[in-house]
């Protein structure tokens, strides 16, 4: 708990948290609005996945707030500081990871139901109750995605230690690499089903089947064959492998 | 008491610390110098468990670094001033060090309070001059009240008045029955602070002694004479079979002291405008010590100027 207030204080003392989360929450919240606005009733009509149309920005997002978390403590040198008062290093990081996931989840929460509120209050008239399992897991389902990622984040940004390096390779995985891989001829789908950010995705936009529905309403769909659930546990696992190398790879390198 | 044995550090094939043993006793503020690159700050660094050594150990009180719990409590270091976030305010900085180890939140009121920076707690860090950051840093190392602290060049950039400051306080310190333990190429500096010296070299020990018996055993004392009519002292000293050089106006005497050389001079009659005896500096005993073991030799010659000596006493 003392190590958890400890990096609290760090987190909250400094200006990027602070910038990232509201960056995050307009544009999510933002993108909500901007769906609900453009909809009509019988061409494109609003839905509960429509209004969840800018998680994937916010979680670029709450990436960089994440990595950002870490690496500055490369750059500016108080992760030596950190190293010095706690010199078991992987609780010190275990520590930093947690905080940043919580406020990841936090702002991940916000910002889902923040869209649907907001497309709510542009369009009372349609049905915007959440009331299916699918209906509750593409709007709370935000926040653990973002929680989640935000690990991931934290142990990218361990192991590169640079704010651009650790950024760049998030950025150019999420958004370059996973889509790319499709085009990938003949195994170029099987893998894509398999790569992180794609199966977290699944909790979102997953069961029913997505591939029925419009594209344009509702984030681009999860081609992962896992469930929702067995998805989002296998992303956390992805997460916890990554997060394991950065402890062993920080424990022995010198700070 | 801070003990190294066979510490050694290699980054590839360069040694930068080799098979490095000293000790820093209890209570006394010890220097720790040697040329720029001589692996102070890597030995600093394997000492508070930053870097591993490649070989051999550093322990304090008799554990390594990363077995000490709450190691605030036990050890203050400095190594760097600028370890801050330049956006974090000095108390939350301190804040957070204190919170890491169970210090109460008014140590942080009371550490400001010592370095003097009280009336700049809130603002952020990054606007600090060199000499405020050096002294959050020295705010931060004492935050958990340690018996041991460490400090790497703590005077480096500094202004006089930082200067002063810092050696008082390191001296402070010591009379509070901290053990000191105080890195630093400025020689002068280290025969003022330091009452023990460790001395190294390109990674390796070249000395560990009082700061009296370094410079007692690495320098020549000398007695400078000047007069208006030196000829006859000058003839009557060669008879003596002393060794004398000239230096501008005056002779360097080598080898008889300042009593017989009054004495030899009231013999001849010779009228003194001068008798001084003369200690070599910490400079000149560190550069005959350390001469082939400075990383980065510069092309400029290296003769003993006027300039490096000082009189003694000071």
């Amino acid at each position: 708990m003392t190590l958890l207030a400890v990096e609290r204080i760090k987190l909250f003392t400094t200006r990027s948290p602070w910038w990232c989360t509201l960056i995050a929450l307009v544009l999510t919240i933002g993108f909500g609005a901007l769906m609900a606005g453009t909809s009509e009733e019988n061409i494109a009509p609003l839905t509960i996945a429509a209004t969840q149309f800018g998680y994937t920005f916010g979680l670029v997002v709450v990436m960089v707030m994440a990595a950002l978390a870490i690496t500055t403590e490369y750059r500016f040198s108080t992760i030596r500081a950190t190293f010095l008062a706690v010199p078991n290093r992987p609780t010190a990081l275990i520590a930093k990871a947690t905080v940043v996931a919580v406020l990841a989840a936090i702002v991940g929460e916000i910002a889902a139901f923040g869209s649907w509120g907001i497309a709510r209050l542009m369009k009372p008239n349609v049905d915007l109750a959440i009331n299916t399992a699918y209906e509750w897991r593409a709007v709370a389902g935000v926040g653990l995605v973002y929680g989640i990622s935000a690990v991931v984040a934290v142990a990218v940004g361990v192991l590169l230690r640079h704010s651009a390096g650790a950024i760049a390779v998030l950025l150019i995985w999420n958004q370059l690499v996973e889509p790319l891989v499709q085009l990938i001829p003949k195994v170029g789908d099987d893998i894509h089903k398999w790569l992180p950010f794609n199966v977290a995705n699944k909790l979102i936009t997953g069961n029913p089947d997505p591939s029925t529905r419009d594209v344009l309403q509702g984030p681009p769909p999860s081609d992962a064959v896992l469930g929702p659930w067995p998805a989002l546990a296998a992303f956390a696992g992805f997460a916890v492998v990554l997060f394991g190398i950065a402890l062993v790879v920080a424990n022995r390198r010198d700070a | 008491m801070i003990e190294a044995v066979g510490l050694t550090k290699s980054y590839g094939k360069t040694l930068a610390v080799d098979n490095l043993s000293f000790s820093v006793p209890t209570g006394r503020v010890t220097g720790f110098l040697g040329p720029n690159g001589a692996g102070k700050s890597t030995t600093m660094r394997m000492i508070l468990g930053l870097d591993t050594p490649t070989g051999g150990s550093a322990l304090i009180d008799g554990k390594r670094y990363r077995d000490l719990h709450q190691p605030l409590r036990t050890v203050g270091a400095l190594l760097d001033a600028k370890w801050v976030h330049p956006n974090r305010s000095a108390r939350a900085h301190l804040q957070w060090l204190a919170r890491s180890n169970q210090l109460p939140a008014k140590r942080v009121d009371e550490v400001l309070e010592i370095v003097g920076l009280t009336a700049v707690a809130n603002k952020r860090a990054g606007g600090f001059s060199l000499g405020m950051s050096q002294r959050l840093g020295i705010a931060a190392a004492l935050l958990g009240d340690p018996q041991v602290l460490l400090f790497d060049e703590p005077v480096n950039g500094l202004d006089p008045e930082g200067i002063l400051w810092i050696r008082k306080f390191m001296h402070r310190l010591a009379e509070e029955g901290r053990t000191v333990f105080v890195s630093s190429h400025l020689l002068s500096e280290m025969a003022l602070t330091a009452q023990e010296l460790v001395v190294i070299g390109r990674g390796k020990l070249i000395s560990q002694s009082s700061t009296e018996d370094f410079v007692a055993q690495a320098t020549e004392n000398t007695v400078r004479v000047r007069g208006p009519q030196l000829a006859a002292l000058r003839s009557a000293l060669g008879q003596a079979g002393v060794s004398i050089r000239d230096e501008g106006e005056s002779l360097v005497v080598s080898g008889m002291d300042c009593a017989d050389i009054g004495e030899l001079a009231a013999r001849t009659q010779t009228v003194l405008h001068e008798l001084s005896p003369q200690r070599g500096s910490l400079e000149e005993a560190f550069m005959q010590l350390t001469g082939d073991s400075v990383e980065y030799h510069t092309e400029i010659a290296d003769g003993p100027t006027p300039a490096t000596l000082v009189p003694a006493g000071k």
